[in-house]
């Protein structure tokens, strides 16, 4: 009994486990530049929807969106936007499914008619087409379900590729300014499961319902046409069952939540803490306090849960209250009809027996509504990825990039991660060409929006920056990150290997310069020493390097490229004092000749820097 | 995996009685199918061929209003048990889980995520095995043993044509699921890695947005979609083979009952009651075990979560030494800690001695092992060679819990848990009088900024103390030490992620905790090891200490 596995739990599989296994380790999943390499020979613009930039008005503020970003219509416009390339599949899907449900219905009403027309002792000759079709009716079923699961799953990979496209587009051109996401690493997990669970709901939603919805209506006339009464008895049933019992079932869950939520998050607090204070708690002999707080707090959900019990079993005494009345009402209106020669006494087991074959196939349909409902949650939280607003323009009319050598002015610079909260407040800083200045000052002081800013993630809110006196909107992106390079506090080492990590920056890059560039980060030898040398994975965000050969192999593949101008992000954390250290008079060393930015925590051994600013909440900048 | 597993049964008291109720309900409802196919039969033959008025119909209406009613009542009644027993089961599994992880210590703490989601979220799976699956399995067993009971007097011929064809369904999709089980773990290593891929690619789109590499990434989501969609789509049309085969066994079987029973009635073989007893009961037969195999997949995500739970409970217990604890001279002798899967020891071999009273700052470079020799008396970490022995006493005879009330420790980053200062400081002696917190916040250096909160040792901390400096932290965890006034104090890298100030403040709390007191400290600040008597190097070529 097997069946295809669910996108979802692989995603959920992927979300959860934070070390990477062994087997992954051993050979990397992708390459940066096998992307690249594929990425060249493809055209990226050749997408399905253009990527027009968006325009900016005399206040510098986002004043529209290109036809990526605007997705009507919130969730449901995600689904179906992404879903359009596969809407003929989709279409072929919902018909083959109609055809088994209609088979399914059919082969009892046929075998109905077929057995009381048989009890009349009729010639077997006259009971042929019946014969044939049910038989044609018991073989479509399975073969037309078959079609309807097969094309269904094709229509909705087809559809979970366009969407990762599309969101990833989205979330280009927002990254990490624009997306809160970008600040935290479950938050891009989250979304990225978000992404998957859209197969779950065309496969699973949405197909069984529509599928339920034109079975019901056919049924429903094909039975009104014999006996309108008994039409109405299976339409009325077939509404509470496929709408009253979805929302009775949302009442009950949405009641039990109320009451069970605040245990379960109690709950869940307590075994975190339990489990992951387990070292402090054992040491100080106050696990066993622990482990007993949480127990009771398990029997006390456990006692929630049995007294909301009661109420979720509701919904399926409905569901069979609703078609057992369907079936009565279907024998007492087809008896009177019968005797008052209204009905044909050979349909009235056809009357009888077939709503209860309909019921059986939207039996489906509550639990399809059930899943909507977290799905729904994810579709709202892509939806908001596309809404969510440019943190950096793209100019209509790019100028050309200056030439160079270089020259970087920030004039009364006011900026901020978010609208309401700004960081920097009138912030004034000067780079010549070849200088060499360091950015001082506490955690939050705005050392990153500066960052951030130069390299064109974020536009500023207020003030100017410019290149070469060329204002930095009216350059493109891209264009602006050739001649400024940022090695950021966070910059990120692909599960991969080294060599297709440092040819993130420069997939052309020779042997030579890759080994060039590892020299001048002090890695080479350590690379060298390497089992498998530059083809040595990474593992997951580089586990399997220390804190300080992360930051040099970023470092060498920042190195690769000629950036004129370098920010470098000194990092501090997980890292100890000497290390820290020794990278600092390394980064330096290593970007000589080139303008550096060089942010960092520390004040003293700055003696390599041509000058120090401090970057500050209200403090002036010198 | 195994449908129904006997650990689950071992482990989990309350799945039993379950199973019991599962089959009694699952009987009852078999039989008031075939009560209800009965009924309406006899209706349908007296209206249609006797020409019955709907007053006639009385005792065959009532009879299936009450059927319906009962049959609502057992659906009612499966759902409320299936809730509950998965309330109990999961609630047991849970408690089992933590007490033996309790019980083991923190030994795979690397874990503790993944085993805090298990324990949580990950038994929550277990409510599609018990609201759908089990209930469904009863039923596949239970209905198919009724009908034919009841059809097979009536119709013996439609009875063997059901006998023959109801094992196939469970034949033909063992078979095809044998042929389809390797390729789909294929299929879903490949899912797993493409959302991996996914998500590796978007978490590092700002470093891809310095080289400009965002734009050529597009192509390769969709050109690795594409890839995975045909491979996926070509699996799964022999995957659903599976399902076919159900489908077309359980319909063409009906359609060859329905057929059959109408010829011979014609040739007035079989009476019309009996027909239409035999066409109701026919798919009811197969229902159950069509049904089984759509919830076999929310059956095994629950089933997987429990499997991670017996793995932990079924592993052997960590031993524990029974002597009495009895604090001396420590020493140890050649003491290495081997990590698997790891080239470099977690400790390479390690020999000292440190005499009661004593202040020992253990050196080294990062990684050395200075935090595993801490481990290792903490009883978090067992020698893979070497012994540890207190008072001359091996550290492995002696009873953990015993020992470890003589030991306090300052971890590096110490949890602070959801709650007051004052709780979080009296963690080891929940009783503690508040003069006494407030001696030990005083000598922790913690008193002065704990007084100008404005609810002072009342401030509940949020999650893990945020909201807190790392020094305020570090403080109270250190007000933990002193109010736990241990004889052997183990500190590791106290002032690591303090500011100069902090650290001095910090400092000034260890010295004043050192008096009379041995302690053996992990750290590589020089103004930190210069508070020690002595300095023991870890990671050094180790001579037995003989």
């Amino acid at each position: 009994m097997t069946r295809p596995v669910a996108p979802r739990q692989a995603a959920a599989t992927a979300a959860t486990t934070t070390a990477p296994d062994p087997a992954g380790k051993a050979s990397p999943a992708h390459t940066p530049d096998e992307m690249t390499a594929s990425g060249a020979t493809a055209d990226p613009s050749g997408a399905t929807t253009d990527m027009s930039p968006p325009t900016v008005d005399a206040s510098g503020v986002t004043a529209g969106a290109s036809g990526v970003t605007r997705v009507a219509g919130g969730w449901a416009g995600v689904l179906l936007t992404a879903a359009r390339p596969a809407g003929p599949m989709l279409v072929l899907a919902v018909v083959a499914g109609v055809g088994a449900a209609g088979a399914a219905i059919g082969l009892i009403a046929t075998s109905a008619w077929l057995i009381s027309r048989a009890a009349l002792h009729p010639p077997v000759l006259h009971l042929m087409v019946a014969i044939v079709a049910v038989r044609a009716f018991g073989i479509s079923r399975g073969v037309l379900r078959y079609l309807e699961r097969l094309v269904g799953h094709d229509a909705a990979l087809r559809t979970l590729t366009e969407l990762r496209v599309r969101v990833f587009r989205a979330l280009a051109e927002r990254a990490p300014a624009g997306l809160a996401a970008f600040r935290r690493a479950d938050l891009v997990q989250r979304l990225v499961a978000d992404v998957d669970a859209v197969v779950d709901v065309l496969v699973r939603v949405l197909l069984p319902v529509t599928i339920a919805a034109v079975v019901g209506a056919g049924s429903v006339l094909l039975v009104g046409s014999m006996l309108p009464a008994a039409g109405v008895a299976l339409a009325v049933g077939l509404l509470v069952v496929c709408v009253g019992v979805p929302l009775l079932q949302g009442l009950v869950a949405r009641r039990a939540d109320g009451l069970l939520a605040p245990l379960r998050a109690e709950l869940s607090t307590g075994v975190v803490d339990l489990l992951h204070g387990l070292p402090d708690l054992i040491a100080h002999g106050a696990a066993g306090a622990r482990l007993a707080a949480v127990a009771d707090t398990d029997a006390r959900l456990r006692a929630a849960e049995r007294r909301s019990a009661a109420a979720t079993g509701v919904g399926a005494a409905v569901t069979v209250l609703s078609s057992g009345i369907g079936m009565l009402v279907g024998l007492v209106a087809g008896a009177v009809a019968v005797r008052a020669g209204r009905l044909d006494g050979e349909l009235l087991a056809v009357v009888v027996l077939t709503p209860p074959a309909v019921f059986e196939a939207v039996s489906g349909v509550p639990a399809a509504a059930q899943r909507l409902a977290g799905a729904r949650e994810a579709l709202r939280r892509i939806a908001a990825v596309f809404a969510a607003p440019l943190p950096a323009t793209e100019p209509a009319d790019p100028a050309p990039l200056p030439t160079g050598p270089h020259t970087l002015r920030l004039a009364g610079v006011h900026a901020g991660w978010s609208a309401d909260r700004p960081v920097l407040r009138g912030f004034d800083l000067t780079l010549e060409p070849g200088q060499r200045i360091a950015l001082v000052g506490p955690s939050g002081a705005g050392k990153s929006t500066v960052a951030a800013l130069l390299v064109r993630f974020l536009d500023p809110t207020a003030g100017r920056i410019t290149l070469d006196g060329v204002d930095l909107r009216d350059l493109r992106g891209d264009d602006v990150r050739q001649v400024i390079g940022y090695l950021g506090e966070d910059a990120y080492l692909f599960d991969t290997t080294v060599e297709r990590n440092l040819r993130v920056a420069r997939a052309d890059a020779t042997t030579a310069e890759l080994e060039e560039a590892l020299r001048a980060a002090r890695l080479l030898d350590w690379a060298r020493a390497l089992p498998q040398g530059l083809g040595t994975p990474v593992g997951e965000h580089g586990v399997l390097l220390s804190g300080g050969e992360q930051r040099r192999l970023a470092l060498a593949r920042a190195l690769l490229m000629p950036f004129p101008i370098m920010i470098l992000d000194e990092p501090t954390e997980h890292l100890d004092e000497r290390t820290a250290a020794e990278l600092t008079a390394d980064l330096l060393r290593a970007t000589r000749g080139r303008t550096v930015l060089l942010i960092t925590h520390r004040t003293e051994g700055l003696s390599d820097v041509d000058s120090v600013v401090h970057v500050g909440r209200g403090c002036a900048p010198r | 995996m195994k449908p129904l597993d006997p650990r689950l049964l071992r482990h989990a008291g309350a799945s039993r009685g379950f199973l019991i109720l599962s089959v009694v309900l699952g009987v009852t409802l078999a039989g008031l199918v075939v009560a209800q196919a009965s009924l309406l039969a006899t209706g349908i033959t007296a209206v249609f061929l006797d020409g019955a008025q709907v007053s006639a119909l009385g005792p065959v209406l009532a009879g299936l209003a009450a059927v319906v009613v009962a049959r609502a009542a057992v659906a009612w009644a499966q759902e409320v048990a299936a809730v509950r027993a998965s309330a109990a089961v999961k609630s047991q599994l849970r408690r089992a889980l933590l007490a033996r992880l309790v019980a083991d210590g923190p030994a795979g703490s690397g874990r503790s995520g993944e085993l805090a989601t298990l324990a949580v979220r990950g038994l929550d799976a277990l409510d599609g095995y018990f609201a759908r699956y089990l209930p469904q399995l009863v039923l596949a067993l239970a209905v198919p043993a009724v009908v034919l009971t009841r059809i097979a007097p009536a119709d013996l011929l439609a009875a063997a044509t059901i006998v023959l064809t109801l094992p196939l369904i469970p034949l033909f999709m063992a078979l095809v699921g044998m042929h389809t089980e390797a390729t789909n773990r294929r299929q879903f290593r490949t899912l797993a890695r493409l959302s991996h891929h996914f998500l590796d690619v978007v978490a590092g789109l700002p470093t891809l947005r310095v080289f400009g590499r965002a734009r050529a990434q597009e192509a390769t989501i969709r050109e690795a979609g594409e890839q995975y969609r045909r491979l996926t789509v070509r699996t799964l049309r022999v995957a659903f083979l599976s399902a076919l085969v159900l489908e077309l066994l359980a319909t063409l079987s009906v359609a060859l009952v329905a057929v059959g029973i109408g010829l011979r009635l014609v040739s007035g073989e079989l009476t019309l009651h009996t027909a239409l007893v035999v066409l109701i009961l026919a798919p009811e037969a197969y229902l159950p075990l069509r049904q089984v195999g759509a919830q076999f997949h929310a059956s095994a995500e629950g089933l997987a979560a429990a499997n991670d739970v017996f793995a932990v409970l079924d592993a052997p217990p960590a031993p524990s030494g029974t002597a009495p604890a009895s604090f001396g001279a420590i020493r140890f002798d050649c003491v290495t800690v081997e990590r698997a899967g790891r080239d470099r020891p977690g400790l390479p071999p390690f020999s000292a001695t440190v005499l009661p009273g004593e202040f020992v700052a253990l050196t080294g470079p990062s990684g050395c092992g200075k935090s595993t020799v801490l481990d290792v008396l903490l009883g978090f970490t067992a020698p893979s060679d070497g012994a540890v022995t207190v008072d001359g006493r091996p550290l492995s005879e002696v009873d953990t819990a015993a020992w470890r009330r003589t030991v306090a420790w300052l971890p590096q980053r110490p949890t602070l848990f959801a709650g007051t200062i004052r709780d979080n400081i009296r963690l080891g002696d929940p009783h503690a009088a508040p003069r006494q917190v407030r001696t030990a916040a005083a000598s922790a250096g913690a008193l002065e900024f704990v007084s100008a909160l404005p609810n002072g040792f009342d401030t509940v901390l949020a999650d893990d103390g945020a909201g807190l400096s790392a020094g305020q932290r570090q403080r109270i965890a250190l007000a933990r030490v002193f109010l736990r006034d241990a004889p052997l104090v183990l500190l590791d890298e106290p002032t690591a992620n303090l500011d100069a100030e902090t650290a001095a403040v910090v400092r000034d709390g260890i010295r004043r905790l050192a008096v009379g007191r041995t302690v053996i400290m992990a750290a590589h600040r020089p103004d930190l090891i210069a508070l020690a008597d002595r300095e023991l190097r870890v990671g050094a070529v180790a001579e037995p200490a003989r």
